[in-house]
């Protein structure tokens, strides 16, 4: 396929591997933030090809990953009761909860279904109008204009029965949050191509200034993603600190206008609670003003009930990059994708079903 | 979560509904995408679809970059010196 397959070749990426050994002259630990990079660095075994000296450590750009276990176990909730079909992208269906996920409760009964876009959510509102129809709305600013798209739609057309239960969180301020932790180890950051297709990169400028990071924004393909390493090395070598753009097929410096104003019409900043992280500040949306009346927790009235995690995961360790799949004590044991412990087991996107899928394993992985 | 795949816009529905959906082919098979967020996409642009969206329209010039990058970074390695 054009615009896939020559960023896929071989040969490029030998010579721009060649590139990147000869640029780098020290250690660097570099941090591919979204997890779709994390699955293709270890599909296409970049961390074994890339030069000893050069570290990747993955970061937490998972929405399925870092959806809070509190928002999980309101959706297992939603998803019983015999008035609502429970619609969700298909990650979120065997994510855990406190006790169980979506597709337990759709053995007991739940009528819970896959959809892959929230436009197949508001068609299952049309079509079903005496059910309330609920949307578990989860994502980055890739998703966040789709999910708002949806909710403007509901209202041109007066669907009452169309609901949303969000989780929506936001890119700069968990690079944020990871640049200014004292246990930081890393020098230069991947920033995700199409978060920032939408958002631009404009906002990842003070980032680098203010914490003396290069960012480069990244594409997802082998190319790509080598490409961008090749700067980002390049940006060290000379102690500079600037947001370049590998991914310019797609992505501009002021970003997706139309896309913008669209999560600014539906959505407000908030702070968002990340799972296995905490609360980050102003690091969340949620729906605002008119728009308030789709929000299924309001809806629902759900209050926070007491949730817990899988006592021996180390989740929040991996998705700050502090930790690898691999030094869990329950990877490959009790926790595989067949019976995951913790949501980056079960994401096609988490770092720990990367490992598992692509046999990482404790002294194999760098 | 955030893929986002390449493909070409084959047909543009104008059909008066207030959302501007598209047939877009990626390899062999064809999906209704819609182009609200690309209102400038046309027949024969590429776009990145994400959840049944084009996010973007794929610059052609822009994509041929990395490639003319390598041929002058293996241009220069074959420079004496």
């Amino acid at each position: 396929m054009r615009y896939l397959d020559e960023y896929r070749d071989g040969a490029a990426a030998q010579k721009m591997l060649r590139q990147i050994e000869r640029v780098a002259t020290r250690p660097w630990t570099i941090m591919e933030v979204c997890g779709s990079q994390t699955h293709a660095i270890l599909k296409y075994g970049i961390d074994e090809l890339l030069p000893p000296q050069i570290t990747l450590i993955h970061g937490p750009g998972c929405p399925v990953c870092v959806t809070p276990v509190e928002t999980v176990d309101q959706a297992l909730v939603i998803a019983s009761r015999d008035d609502v079909i429970f619609t969700s992208y298909g990650d979120m269906l065997r994510v855990p909860g406190s006790s169980k996920d979506l597709l337990s409760v759709k053995a007991e009964g739940g009528d819970v279904r896959m959809v892959y876009s929230p436009m197949d959510a508001l068609k299952v509102a049309r079509d079903n109008p005496g059910k309330r129809v609920v949307f578990f709305a989860i994502g980055f600013e890739t998703t966040a204009p789709a999910n708002a798209m949806a909710v403007v739609a509901a209202e041109r057309e007066g669907l009452a029965n169309f609901l949303m239960l969000t989780s929506h969180v936001l890119i700069p301020p968990a690079i944020q949050a990871i640049a200014s932790s004292p246990e930081n180890r890393v020098q230069g950051f991947l920033a995700p191509g199409h978060v920032c297709t939408v958002t631009g990169y404009a906002q990842y400028e003070p980032l680098a200034k203010k914490y003396r990071l290069p960012i480069v924004v990244t594409g997802f393909e082998p190319l790509d993603i080598l490409h961008a390493i090749h700067m980002l090395v390049s940006q060290l070598e000379a102690g500079r600190h600037e947001v370049e753009n590998q991914y310019s097929r797609s992505v501009t410096r002021e970003g997706n206008r139309q896309a913008q104003a669209l999560i600014d019409e539906v959505f407000e900043v908030a702070d968002q609670r990340w799972r296995g992280i905490g609360v980050i500040p102003c690091s969340g949306l949620r729906l605002k003003g008119r728009y308030t009346k789709y929000d299924a927790a309001r809806v629902f009235a759900l209050e926070e009930t007491a949730s817990r995690e899988a006592s021996v995961c180390i989740a929040g360790l991996v998705l700050q990059g502090v930790r690898k799949p691999p030094e869990c004590p329950a990877f490959g044991k009790e926790c595989t994708p067949e019976h995951a412990l913790g949501a980056p087991m079960v994401s096609s996107e988490g770092a720990c079903a990367a490992y598992y899928l692509y046999a990482r394993r404790a002294g194999t992985a760098r | 979560m955030c893929l986002g795949i390449p493909g070409e816009v084959i047909s543009i529905e104008e059909n008066g509904e207030q959302m501007r959906r598209a047939k877009v082919r990626f390899g062999g098979i064809t999906r209704d995408v819609y182009l609200d967020l690309v209102p400038e996409a046309q027949v024969g642009d590429y776009v990145i679809v994400h959840v049944g969206f084009a996010i973007s329209k794929v610059n052609a010039e822009e994509a041929e970059r990395v490639f003319e990058l390598l041929s002058q970074l293996e241009g220069d390695d074959a420079l004496p010196g």
